[in-house]
C-alpha cells in the first residue's frame, strides 16, 4: 500500500494504519442471484481501515450490485458480509446499526426534493443519531463548505446543477460521520463540465483517510487516489491490484481488453 | 438620449392592444370563432337574465308565510322560515348556542388556513388543533355532557347543515390517515399485510356506498346479541370513513407509486428505517403529487355524505326535502333545492380553492 509522496504526511499515517490489516470490510464466498439469473459468483474481498477501492468493469458485471450489497440495498444469498465487526443477516437492528456507519453516494444524486439542501444534511443526524438541530446544522454548514457550497444551503435540490447536487449528496452522507463511503457511479450523470468539481471533493475526501470504494469509470480518479483496483466481469473480481500495477501491467487478457476500450479513445 | 428612445419604441398597432385588441384575440380570431362566440354569447344572456331576474330581481325576501310571495320570481321567505331547520335539524333551540359556538371556532381554525399572510407555523398549529382537540370539544358540546351540565341531546335530534358536516369533517378526518395506512400496507413487503390491505380495499371500493348504510342500519342489528344497541349515525359514520378510506388508499398508493426508487433506497442508506424514511421522505412528496385526487375524492365524501338520508338521517339535503313537501307552501321545491345546492357548492369550492393554493405553495422550483 504505498502511498504517493504528494498526497502528504496524513496519508502515509492512514497507509501505517491500514498495514495493521483490520478489516473494516469483509466479504467472503458472497453469491447472489436475480431469481435465477446468478449475478455475483464467489467475491472475496477484504478492505482494510482508510483504504481506498476503486471498482471498475464493463456494464452488467455486476459491480453496482456488489457495493449495494454492503449496505443491504441488495440482499445476498450465500456467503458471509462482515462491516466493522458487524455481520450483515437479515436482523434489521444489524442492518439499521451497519447503515449509520456505511455512507452511500448514488449515480442520481437522490437528494430529497422537498427539502432545502440544509434540510437534507440534517435530517439522518436529527432522526438517526438524535443530534440537536442547532448542532445538527453547524455540522451541516461545515460539510457544505468542504464540498464548497455553503452558499447553497437555503436552496432546494431542483434548483442546483448536477455537479452541485451531487456535491450536496456528499455532504449529505459526510454529515452522518460515516466510517465508510461508497460511491455508485457519482460521475456517471454529470454534463462533462461537472466532472471535476464532483472528482476534487472525492479527491479531497480520499486524502483525508475515509475508507472508500468507489464504482466509477474516471481512472484519472483510480491513477492518483486509490490504493487498489479491482476489475469485475460477470459477476466475478477477474484482477485486483495497486494502480501502478493494474494499469501499468495487467496480466489477464480480460483486463487487458477492457483498458485498452475505455483508455483508447 | 430620451428622443432617441422614443423613436426606438415601436408601439404594436391600436388593434391588437386594449380591450378591442383582446376581444378580436380571444372572441372573433376567426369568422367561425366568432359564430361561435355570437351563439354562445346569445345563450348565455337569454337565460342568465331570467335566472337573475327569478333570484334577485322578483324575489321576495321578507315576509312569514307562503302569503307573502308574490310568486313571480324566488320565495327566498322559505328558506327565511325553515333556517333554523336547515342549519341545526331537530336540535332544541335553547341549545342552538352550542352548535353557534362550535361555528365560531370551525371559522377561525379555517379561515386563516386560505391566507398567505399567515404565518405557517401558525397555520400548522390550528390544523393539529382542528383535528385533535376541536373534534372533542364538538362532541361534548353537541352531544352534552353531565358533567359540564350541558343537557343531552341524543343523536336522532341532530340535523341539517350540522349533521352534513360532521360526517364530512369525521369522514375527512379519519379516512386521510386509514387510507394512508391501507397503501403503506398494499406495498408492504410482508405478504399478510399486504393481502389483508388489498381485501379490504377492494371489498369495501367493491360495494355502493348506498348498500354499505343500508346494511349498517338495517342488517347489523340482526347480527348484535339482543339489548346491544349501536347509535345509527355512528354505524353511518363508520361506513363512509371505511368506504371512503378505501378510495383514498388508492388515490395515496397512485402517490406512492410515482415516487422514484432512489428516493427510498437515499432514505434506507441512511439508516432512516420504514416508519421515518416513509413519514420523512415518501409520504411528504407523494401527499402533495397526489393533492389534486385527494380533493377530488373529499369532495366526493362530501356530496356522498347525502346519502344517509336513506337511514333516515336529517342531514341539510334531507331536511331540506322534508320540508318542501309542507302543503302550507306552494311549489318551493327549486328554492330549497337551490338554497341546499348553494351551501354544497360553497363548502366544496372552498375545499377546491384550498388545494390550488397548497399545490402552489408546496411547489418546490424545477424537477427533482
Amino acid at each position: 500500500m504505498n502511498q504517493d509522496v504528494e498526497n502528504g504526511g496524513r496519508t502515509v499515517q492512514v497507509a501505517s494504519m491500514a498495514a495493521q490489516g483490520e478489516a473494516m470490510i469483509k466479504v467472503e464466498g458472497m453469491h447472489k442471484w436475480y431469481d435465477t439469473f446468478h449475478v455475483l459468483k464467489g467475491l472475496d474481498l477484504d478492505v482494510s481501515r482508510g483504504e481506498r477501492i476503486v471498482i471498475c468493469g464493463p456494464s452488467g458485471s455486476g459491480k453496482s450490485t456488489f457495493i449495494r450489497c454492503i449496505n443491504r440495498l441488495e440482499e445476498h444469498q450465500k456467503g458471509r458480509i462482515v462491516v466493522d465487526g458487524v455481520e450483515l443477516t437479515n436482523d434489521l437492528r444489524n442492518i439499521e446499526l451497519i447503515r449509520r456507519e456505511v455512507g452511500m453516494v448514488f449515480q442520481h444524486f437522490n437528494l430529497f426534493p422537498h427539502l432545502t439542501v440544509l434540510e437534507n444534511c440534517c435530517l439522518a443526524p436529527i432522526w438517526v443519531r438524535k443530534t440537536p438541530r442547532r448542532e445538527a446544522e453547524e455540522q451541516a454548514m461545515k460539510y457544505l463548505e468542504r464540498v464548497k457550497i455553503p452558499e447553497q444551503a437555503k436552496k432546494y435540490p431542483g434548483q442546483l446543477s448536477g455537479g452541485q447536487q451531487q456535491r450536496v449528496a456528499i455532504a449529505r452522507s459526510l454529515c452522518m460521520n460515516p466510517k465508510i463511503m461508497l460511491f455508485d457511479e457519482p460521475t456517471s450523470a454529470l454534463d462533462p463540465e461537472m466532472i471535476k468539481e464532483v472528482l476534487d471533493v472525492m479527491v479531497e475526501l480520499a486524502q483525508s483517510g475515509m475508507t472508500m470504494i468507489c464504482v466509477t469509470h474516471e481512472m484519472g480518479f483510480a491513477k492518483t487516489v486509490a490504493d487498489r483496483v479491482i476489475f469485475m466481469d460477470q459477476g466475478e473480481i477477474v484482477e485486483q491490484g495497486p494502480p501502478s500495477e493494474f494499469f501499468g501491467n495487467p496480466r489477464e487478457p480480460r483486463t487487458q481488453q477492457f483498458l485498452q476500450q475505455i483508455l483508447h479513445h | 438620449m430620451s428622443g432617441a428612445t422614443k423613436r426606438d419604441v415601436v408601439l404594436p398597432p391600436a388593434s391588437t392592444v386594449g380591450v378591442l385588441g383582446w376581444i378580436r384575440k380571444n372572441l372573433f380570431p376567426s369568422w367561425y370563432s366568432g359564430v361561435v362566440t355570437v351563439v354562445l354569447g346569445y345563450f348565455i344572456i337569454s337565460n342568465f337574465i331570467p335566472m337573475i331576474n327569478w333570484a334577485l330581481f322578483n324575489a321576495d325576501f321578507i315576509g312569514e308565510s307562503s302569503a307573502d310571495c308574490s310568486g313571480e320570481g324566488a320565495c327566498w321567505v322559505f328558506i327565511g322560515t325553515r333556517f333554523d331547520f336547515f342549519i341545526y335539524g331537530f336540535y332544541p333551540e335553547a341549545e342552538f348556542w352550542r352548535i353557534n359556538v362550535l361555528y365560531v371556532i370551525f371559522a377561525l381554525l379555517i379561515v386563516p388556513q386560505f391566507f398567505n399572510a399567515v404565518l405557517t407555523r401558525i397555520k400548522m398549529v390550528l390544523g393539529v388543533l382542528g383535528v385533535t382537540i376541536f373534534p372533542v370539544l364538538a362532541f361534548i358540546l353537541i352531544r352534552g355532557s353531565e358533567t359540564f351540565g350541558l343537557e343531552i341531546i341524543e343523536t336522532n335530534r341532530w340535523g341539517g347543515l350540522t349533521l352534513t358536516l360532521i360526517l364530512a369533517y369525521v369522514g375527512i378526518v379519519a379516512a386521510i390517515p386509514i387510507g394512508i395506512l391501507l397503501a403503506l400496507g398494499r406495498r408492504s413487503d410482508m405478504p399478510l399485510v399486504r393481502a389483508l390491505s388489498v381485501v379490504f380495499i377492494e371489498f369495501w371500493r367493491g360495494v355502493p356506498l348506498i348498500t354499505i348504510l343500508f346494511m349498517a342500519s338495517v342488517m347489523l342489528p340482526l347480527f348484535l346479541p339482543e339489548g346491544v344497541s349501536f347509535d345509527r349515525l355512528l354505524r353511518a359514520l363508520i361506513g363512509i370513513t371505511l368506504f371512503q378510506s378505501a378510495y383514498m388508499a388508492e388515490v395515496i398508493r397512485g402517490g406512492l407509486q410515482a415516487i422514484p426508487k432512489g428516493q427510498y433506497e437515499a432514505a434506507e442508506a441512511m439508516g432512516l428505517g420504514y416508519w421515518r424514511s416513509m413519514g420523512l421522505i415518501i409520504l411528504p412528496q407523494a401527499l402533495k403529487i397526489v393533492i389534486p385526487g385527494i380533493v377530488n375524492t373529499l369532495i366526493s365524501l362530501f356530496k356522498d355524505t347525502t346519502l344517509v338520508l336513506i337511514i333516515g338521517l336529517f342531514d341539510l339535503l334531507n331536511a331540506v326535502q322534508t320540508t318542501i313537501i309542507d302543503p302550507a307552501w306552494r311549489n318551493v321545491a327549486i328554492e330549497g333545492y337551490v338554497f341546499a345546492a348553494f351551501l354544497f357548492w360553497v363548502f366544496c369550492f372552498g375545499m377546491s380553492r384550498y388545494s390550488q393554493q397548497l399545490e402552489r405553495k408546496l411547489h418546490r422550483g424545477h424537477k427533482r
